[in-house]
């Protein structure tokens, strides 16, 4: 695999982890390192033996948001041209489940990487936050369209508008969050969770994903049309004619991910 | 670290705060009370406290707001936001013991202070007093939060409403106080208890305060999930494995902290 500067990948059982890895600036998200991410996962995706994703983050914080020393000095044609977001975009395109880990601070560019994950797990003590208000900004990654598909217009607009800090427990409330656990068992908990997901039909799982993430764009009518079929398309999988054999043979289904 | 109105000291892994303006009964002020906030998040974060001791310097515990920095102009609602809350959340997520030693009067956010720390040590001498009915207020800094836990309601109301003295004895009774001792052995007293609380596997009395405060807000099964974590997390400890030898070898275990 690529040597990455600042995020560190392993892969445990069939687990793909990525770690932010810039702990002294709290994983302050720079351009290379949004980059380093998407090729991590990208390499996950194409290697067949990782079924489930993990991201977390390394030290005091999963990420404290954009590097804003960066930024600070661009104009709005180097934004246009540079068109930095397109990388956040191949990461909708990923198949696999991608599972958040996070803790500390889960700010700006870093919110808008944890709303990128299918499900998120965070510690007891995190804080969710858009600051990107008190710089004269607004979040640019999907903050705004992500969080207001979570949590209604209502919410998303007085947490975007007031930059105030969202404690993990009201981000259980509002369904940002999967669930919340002891801090010393974060990463423990998302592979224990990635671990069940993984031997699941990975088939099944993949069309899963795709058929719910289109019931937050698409009509319920166009939604359903989809949903079926994926339905139909899975009868030509190996693992629906095991997992149906398994049933009724009354045995333990061994899948296939074919 | 330099403080005005708040003396920091650790001895033998036990972090005593002294509340030191005696010459006003150690009344809070604003800088008083930022500087108790972040003496506790020093001695959490300090690995060479073990237990913390609140104390007051002079005549007795805290007497409560200074009453000469409240005038017509002050918003009470927000002193509240920005100081004494800040203060109690902080105790509250003191994961280390913290016992509040009081000597004379504990009066007004004094008692509250008392009452948001774990352990209440009395002198003999030394009563608690929710004053703030006299200038025609409400009991605040948490007050209510703690005192309806440890009496009920009947009798925190009457508390609250009639602010009369609750004498050491009778705070003994009423479950308020940890221990009553008498003055000339009081320091001596309070010092052991602490040095105890310091000598005690650290991360299990971290682990057993969140669990304990869990179950104040958690359903059973909830509660279940997180006491399984907890006992997780401290079957994970140096302290657990050292319990389990010195029980094996028939002698009294040498906790370190983790």
């Amino acid at each position: 695999m690529t040597e990455f500067q600042f995020i560190t990948t392993s892969i445990q059982k069939e687990i793909g982890i990525v770690e932010l890895n810039r702990p002294k600036q709290y994983n302050s998200l720079n351009r290379q390192m949004v980059r380093e991410i998407v090729e991590a996962l990208e390499a996950f995706e194409h290697d067949e033996f990782v079924r489930v994703m993990i991201i977390s983050g390394r030290g005091k914080a999963f990420s404290s948001g954009a590097d804003i020393d960066e930024m600070a000095s661009d104009d709005s044609i180097r934004l246009e041209l540079l068109n930095q977001f397109a990388d956040w975009d191949r990461v909708a395109l990923l198949k696999k489940p991608i599972i958040g880990a996070v803790h500390g601070y889960v700010f700006g560019g870093g919110f808008e990487l944890a709303l990128s994950c299918d499900v998120l797990i965070a510690a007891e003590g995190t804080e969710f936050c858009f600051p990107e208000v008190n710089l004269g900004v607004m979040p640019g990654a999907g903050g705004t369209q992500r969080l207001t598909k979570l949590v209604g217009r209502t919410k998303a607009l007085e947490w975007i508008w007031s930059a105030k800090r969202i404690p993990a427990n009201e981000a259980l409330q509002y369904g940002v969050v999967n669930r919340v656990v002891q801090p010393e068992l974060l990463l423990e908990e998302a592979l224990k969770f990635a671990d069940t997901i993984s031997k699941k039909p990975p088939l099944a799982i993949r069309l899963i994903k795709e058929s719910v993430t289109k019931a937050v764009d698409y009509s319920l009518y166009e939604g359903m049309q989809y949903e079926r079929k994926n339905f139909y398309l899975l009868f030509s999988s190996e693992d629906q004619k095991e997992g149906m054999n398994a049933f009724v043979e009354k045995r333990t289904p061994h899948f296939k991910g074919r | 670290m330099m403080y005005e109105s708040i003396k920091y000291e650790v001895n033998n892994t036990v972090c005593v705060i002294t509340l030191n303006r005696p010459e006003a009964l150690n009344a809070f002020t604003s800088t008083m009370n930022k500087e108790i906030t972040k003496a506790i998040k020093t001695a959490e974060g300090s690995d060479e406290v073990r237990c913390i001791v609140i104390k007051g310097a002079g005549k007795g515990f805290c007497s409560g707001q200074d009453l000469s920095e409240v005038d017509n102009s002050m918003d009470h609602g927000e002193v509240l936001r920005s100081l004494y809350g800040p203060m109690v959340k902080k105790i509250r997520e003191c994961e280390k013991p913290i016992v509040a030693a009081v000597h004379g009067a504990a009066a007004g956010a004094g008692f509250s202070l008392a009452l948001a720390c774990d352990f209440r040590i009395m002198a003999e001498k030394s009563f608690f007093m929710n004053a703030f009915i006299q200038v025609g207020l409400i009991p605040d800094s948490g007050n209510l939060y703690y005192l309806r836990r440890l009496v009920g309601d009947a009798k925190a109301l009457e508390i609250s409403l009639f602010g009369e003295r609750i004498l050491s004895h009778d705070a003994l009774k009423l479950g308020i106080a940890t221990k009553v001792v008498p003055n000339e052995s009081f320091e001596e007293e309070v010092l052991n208890y602490a040095t105890k609380l310091a000598a005690l596997p650290t991360k299990a009395v971290a682990l057993t305060k969140r669990a304990l405060r869990a179950a104040g807000d958690l359903e059973l099964s909830d509660f279940l999930e997180y006491e399984a974590q907890g006992q997780r997390i401290a079957g994970l400890t140096a302290d657990h494995q050292e319990g389990i030898k010195a029980f094996m070898e028939k002698r009294k275990p040498v906790f370190i902290g983790n």
